[in-house]
């Protein structure tokens, strides 16, 4: 079985915006994005869109993880995103983990918390919908 | 009320808010504005895709591309730039964006109160009427001397 630890999971889009790869917690992806001047929305506060952005890349980590461990090829296409802005991000690192809450055949439901210096209390939530297209399927 | 000389202006207000940190990086531009509706540009670049070997923008930048349409939005509606703070926003892919192609952020602040704006708005890559994405928002006031911006800007 491959080990999904190797897959990609930092999108150009991301890695452009300093997004990383920061650890594996069991088999699910914590995404980082230092604090620079293409995350900061006003003077001195993390941007909405790059938090929404960390989110994002966190919940399709954390999809691909659970996909190529099924061995699984899908092409991930997003249906909808809600996030939950909780808190003022500062200029520190930020961080992301996604839960699977349901994984179905076409459909993946995905909640996604983003922290700074204490997990227990998020800067910011997310809930994802994401549509597989099987790579047979998508000829 | 805000009298015409200071009135908040989305074209000339745009290119202060745009000049630098994310708004910057993304290369948001203006486009057009109304009452209570203001569109902006997201040019199509190389390294916001979404996927490697596929030339749609990724759905990250498009959620930044509605927050700061969002917020011109609100701010042309109220007459005046004011901090405010994204407190929800929902997006909804309808379809994917034409390859290698703009995207256009068009929001309208439907209702304002003491302490909320609420936003709808589309996302589409040239026609208005065929959106790649709906979205859904809203925004709470702060206190404005949390965001140095309002000094800088006409009627603010």
């Amino acid at each position: 079985m491959a080990d999904p630890r190797d897959i990609e999971i930092v999108t150009p889009y991301a890695r452009s915006l300093g997004i990383a790869l920061d650890r594996w917690e069991g088999d699910t992806p914590v995404l980082r994005v230092e604090f620079s001047d293409s995350v900061q929305g006003r003077p001195g506060a993390l941007h909405g869109g790059a938090i929404s952005g960390l989110l994002e890349t966190a919940g399709y980590g954390a999809l691909r993880a659970e996909l190529a461990r099924g061995e699984r090829e899908a092409q991930m296409k997003p249906i909808n995103i809600t996030v939950q802005f909780l808190r003022s991000g500062k200029t520190r690192p930020s961080f992301a983990r996604a839960r699977i809450v349901k994984l179905g055949r076409r459909t993946a439901n995905i909640s996604v918390e983003a922290w700074q210096d204490d997990e227990a209390k998020p800067i910011a939530s997310a809930v994802m919908n994401i549509l597989m297209v099987d790579a047979d399927a998508a000829a | 009320m805000a009298d015409e000389q200071t009135r908040f202006d989305p074209a000339q207000a745009t290119p202060f808010l745009t000049a630098r940190s994310h708004n910057g990086w993304l290369g948001l531009s203006y486009r057009d504005h109304g009452e209570d509706w203001a569109e902006l540009e997201l040019p199509w670049r190389e390294d916001l895709l979404g996927e490697d070997g596929r030339e749609v923008l990724a759905s990250g930048p498009i959620i930044s591309l509605m927050d700061m349409a969002s917020g011109l939005a609100i701010w042309t509606r109220m007459g005046q730039f004011r901090a405010i703070a994204t407190l929800d926003l929902r997006v909804d892919y309808t379809r994917p964006a034409r390859g290698r192609s703009s995207v256009f952020g068009r929001a309208q602040c439907y209702r304002l109160t003491r302490s909320a704006a609420f936003v709808r708005g589309i996302a589409h890559d040239g026609d208005p009427d065929d959106p790649v994405a709906h979205m859904q928002a809203v925004f709470m006031s702060i206190d404005a001397r949390s965001d140095p911006r309002s000094a800088e800007l006409p009627g603010g």
